[in-house]
């Protein structure tokens, strides 16, 4: 057996039973933590499969960002734990039924395939992953990259809207209605009579 | 060596555990994001998998591109969670039942 | 237009005119002015009749066979109105407006005391309009237009007291019995358009040889088309001319005023079915099944309604019975091909039974519209006139020698012996045993009420008088053609060339034809019946009468509790009522409320109505635990979908 085969074998465990763990487990930031630790090791099979930029990607964003994300929802949420087990066992074999069935379709279907291909294509040490991407991103994905990024934005903006609360009763200033005040709605010429000057007779 | 049928293969289990989770939890409207994140991860494995074996580097950009949207899609979901937190007081999904026929 | 149309048209309008005007402006006419115009209007009628007799049949005017008004015409088929007036047509147009007009001033006296009397002058008048176009006609569609239009007035008359329920139930049952008759009479003119293309009498009797040997296949059964048509035509007769078993409605239709029975149910609209027959007879001839048909039904009717007549307590229902069994003479008369006798008698039995009805309308005003015969005795002292008339007509219906009534009896009898036909036998024993009975009851009728001990009550017996003259003369008026028409025209009509071209006869068929070479004029016959069998049943008839009824009038009261059962059968009228109650009349109720209840309740309203509405429902309940509002539940079901399509792409 080789080196490649062993990693394969102890990585694709860990990443199976995390999973599991993350489904199963009762404290959602427990079943958060073990995410973190799926990805780690999904992080490291995509290595064997030598998409290095992708796997540092999964860290870096995936885990440094979305699942910090989640914990601190998690630990936001005042989430009373106790409650939450009960429709677990009683749902259990029929999950299992069909998590087993899909499962042995997709083994079947996919089973005996993989021969007829031609893996681990030789490469030399100058292969560059990234930069191979990279050529392909900005030539060809171009315009599906520009819109990525727009959906990031849209996806800030939403996330913003969603959740943003007012206080009811603070005063802002809002400065459009500040900038666009004319003279007549601040000043206003009244006549008066003169008042006596210093020293004269009351 | 190791096939493309291994890999597959597990994208599968993934696959399936991940459906396995939104069906078991009722009572946590997060574990349910998090198995959706799981079934993202399946499919990236799957694709990335065939990128490496069919020797395509078209595969991995695809991949780049689903870890972008896979992000904002957990944003906004958990944006939406709040905010359901902050109206319900719970997040138990057996209490999300509005739509009820 | 020529004088001889004019008049044509004038005859058939005149009494429609009258008709009209005392019917739609009856209001503002008194009774005196509505009798007066219908009556001017069959008055005209009837004179011009006379004329056309005269003109046609003594002069011996060519046939008019002409069009007056052309209705549509549809994929070459002509549908007219026209008239044909030939020695039948107007022979057949005197009878009608001569009786009619009889009728009509009869009934001044008899309706005299009756809140719708315009209304019944208008409808009588109507009537006259209604027949003549049936007779007139030179169409199949003409005729049935008549046919119709006179059961149509017959119902609005039989129930003119509308507000008396036997008489409702009576003038529906005269409808519907003769819808039946109807619908076969509408069959053989369909029929008879399908084999010769248009509706015009001339075409059709010309080329009636191209019926010969057509055959056509209807209810799994192969016919002779020309069997078929006649069958189907002689339906109509039946229904119209009351043949058993479509006779049920006559008796019932006594519940009308006497002058109607007169006028429709003895001399004119029960003779339309004679009158057809013997006008299709070029169709008629070329199916001899068809003529044994007619032969044998109208034998049965001649003797078993006269066995009704016997039983019968009421005057009219006798008289009833009595015109049933001579229509039954008629049709066998018609059915041995002896139409020329059967018209012959048609036109002799007109005159004696409107007599014989008119005599006892006469009778049931004297005694108050009291109609049992039982409570009447001895009425010849009161009213001489009523009397003498009756014995007349009783005397003329038996085939007393010399009166009418014999010549077209006797014609009929011997033409009946004469003849090849199948069930001849059978006919020609019913007849001769018919004539035993018609005078048995006929002067059942005569004895008990004219002669006898005085059955009926003081308050009566004080008020009987003879009825006013408009009564009387109308008796009198008809008892004259019934003693000497059949002298008269016995040799012409039954045995000569009267009818000419009007009626057809094949030679095998005639035997009329080989009556008249043993006819030598009206005495001789007279003389030669002296030796035949039919005067001496007549006689043994009169005798047994007097008999039963004045000698010894405890006999027939033995005889009924001896033949129980026998008299059972007959008061039962051999339960055709019974049956038609409970088969036709309850057959339909039944289904009727089976198609309701099963049929539109269950299956329409609570399976298919409702049903449908409780299924969607029912369905609905099912779907709406589907739509759990929780996402799992979801996300669940796009999982097995998606299972199910792998399956389905895999396997």
């Amino acid at each position: 057996m080789g080196f490649e085969k062993i990693l394969f074998y102890i990585f694709s465990v860990l990443l199976i039973m995390s999973a599991t763990m993350v489904i199963s487990v009762r404290n959602p930031v427990k079943a958060a933590l073990f995410l973190v630790l799926t990805f780690f090791a999904s992080a490291v099979l995509w290595l064997l499969l030598q998409a290095e930029f992708l796997a540092i990607v999964l860290v870096l964003v995936y885990v440094g960002a979305v699942m910090v994300l989640f914990l601190f929802v998690v630990m936001m949420l005042d989430i009373n734990i106790e409650r939450m087990r009960a429709g677990f066992i009683r749902y259990l074999p029929v999950g299992i039924a069909v998590a087993l069935g899909m499962v042995g379709m997709l083994i079947w279907i996919v089973s005996g395939e993989g021969s007829a291909f031609d893996h681990s294509v030789a490469r030399d040490a100058s292969y560059n992953n990234t930069a191979e991407l990279g050529r392909l991103l900005y030539t060809d994905y171009v315009y599906p990259f520009e819109i990525a990024a727009v959906i990031l934005l849209v996806a800030i903006i939403a996330a913003i809207t969603l959740t943003l609360r007012r206080r009811p009763n603070t005063k802002h200033q809002k400065i459009e209605q500040q900038v666009a005040v004319k003279r007549h709605q601040r000043v206003r010429m009244v006549k008066m009579q003169t008042e006596k000057k210093f020293g004269e007779k009351r | 060596m190791i096939e493309l049928s291994d890999y597959l293969i597990l994208g599968a289990i993934l696959f399936s555990l991940s459906i396995a989770g939104i069906f078991l939890n009722r009572k946590n409207v997060i574990i349910l994001l998090m198995s959706i994140e799981l079934m993202l991860l399946a499919v990236n494995i799957n694709f990335i998998a065939f990128s490496h074996f069919l020797n395509n580097i078209e595969g991995q950009v695809f991949v780049f591109f689903i870890l972008t949207v896979a992000a904002a899609e957990a944003a906004i979901g958990l944006a939406i969670l709040v905010v359901l937190f902050r109206n319900k007081r719970s997040i138990n999904v057996g209490e999300l039942d509005s739509l009820k026929g | 237009m020529e004088t001889m149309q004019i008049i044509y048209l004038l005859i058939v309008l005149a009494p429609l005119l009258g008709a009209i005007l005392a019917g739609v402006f009856g209001k503002q006419l008194d009774r005196a002015a509505a009798h007066w115009v219908t009556i001017l209007g069959v008055g005209i009628s009837c004179l011009l009749s006379l004329y056309v007799f005269k003109d046609t049949v003594i002069d011996g005017a060519a046939t008019f066979n002409g069009t007056v008004y052309t209705w549509m015409v549809s994929d070459g088929v002509r549908f007219e109105v026209g008239f044909l007036i030939d020695k039948l047509s107007a022979m057949m147009m005197v009878v009608v407006t001569f009786v009619s007009l009889m009728v009509h001033i009869y009934t001044i006296g008899y309706m005299s005391d009756d809140p719708g009397y315009k209304r019944f002058f208008s409808y009588i008048s109507l009537f006259t309009f209604s027949m003549l176009m049936l007779v007139m006609s030179n169409n199949f569609m003409q005729l049935f237009f008549g046919w119709e239009a006179v059961g149509l007035v017959s119902y609005l008359l039989i129930g003119f007291w509308y507000k008396k329920e036997t008489a409702i139930y009576a003038n529906l049952k005269a409808f519907l019995v003769n819808r039946v008759g109807d619908f076969g009479f509408l069959l053989g003119i369909a029929a008879v358009l399908m084999y010769f293309g248009s509706l015009d009498y001339r075409e059709v009797f010309d080329n009636a040889s191209i019926l010969n040997g057509q055959t056509i296949d209807v209810l799994g059964g192969t016919w002779s088309v020309a069997t078929l048509i006649c069958i189907l035509l002689f339906i109509g007769a039946m229904g119209k001319s009351a043949q058993v078993p479509l006779h049920v409605w006559l008796p019932d239709s006594m519940e009308g005023p006497t002058p109607i029975s007169a006028l429709i149910h003895a001399a004119t609209m029960v003779t339309a079915g004679i009158f057809m027959v013997a006008r299709m007879s070029p169709l008629f001839e070329l199916s001899e099944t068809a003529l044994t048909f007619v032969m044998v039904i109208g034998a049965t009717t001649a003797l078993f309604m006269g066995l009704l007549g016997l039983v019968q307590n009421d005057i009219k229902r006798v008289v009833a019975y009595s015109t049933l069994s001579q229509l039954g003479y008629m049709t066998v008369a018609l059915g041995a091909s002896a139409y020329a006798a059967g018209i012959f008698h048609l036109m002799t039995h007109a005159f004696f039974k409107a007599l014989l009805f008119l005599a006892a309308g006469s009778v049931i005003i004297a005694m108050h519209h009291e109609q049992d015969m039982r409570k009447m005795g001895g009425l010849r002292k009161y009213m001489p006139i009523t009397w003498i008339t009756s014995l007349v007509g009783s005397l003329a219906l038996i085939g007393t020698p010399g009166f009418s009534g014999f010549f077209s009896k006797d014609s009929i009898i011997e033409a009946v012996g004469h003849s090849t036909l199948p069930g001849s036998g059978y006919a020609y024993a019913a007849v001769v045993l018919g004539v035993f009975i018609t005078a048995l009851y006929s002067f059942r009728m005569y004895f008990m009420v004219f002669h006898g001990k005085e059955r009926m009550d003081e308050h009566t017996r004080e008020h009987l008088h003879e009825p006013p003259k408009v009564v009387t003369l109308p008796l009198i008026a008809l008892a004259i053609p019934s003693v000497f028409i059949g002298f008269f025209y016995v040799d012409s009509m039954a045995f000569g060339d009267f009818f000419g071209e009007a009626i057809f006869v094949l030679p095998q068929h005639d035997v009329l034809g080989e009556l008249s070479q043993e006819f030598h004029g009206a005495f001789a016959m007279i003389l030669h019946s002296l030796m035949t069998l039919p005067l001496w049943m007549a006689v043994a008839g009169v005798f047994t009468a007097w008999y039963l009824y004045m000698k010894r009038p405890d006999i027939p009261d033995m005889i009924r509790n001896k033949l129980s059962l026998v008299y059972k059968v007959l008061v039962n009228k051999y339960g055709f009522d019974r049956f038609n109650e409970i088969f036709f009349a309850g057959g339909s109720r039944l289904i009727g409320k089976l198609l309701w209840k099963t049929g539109d309740m269950f299956l329409i309203d609570t399976v298919v109505v409702n049903g449908s509405a409780n299924t969607v429902g029912w369905f609905s309940g099912i779907m709406r635990r589907i739509q759990t509002g929780y996402l799992y539940t979801y996300a669940f079901a796009m999982i097995i979908g998606l299972m199910i399509l792998l399956a389905v792409f895999v396997l």
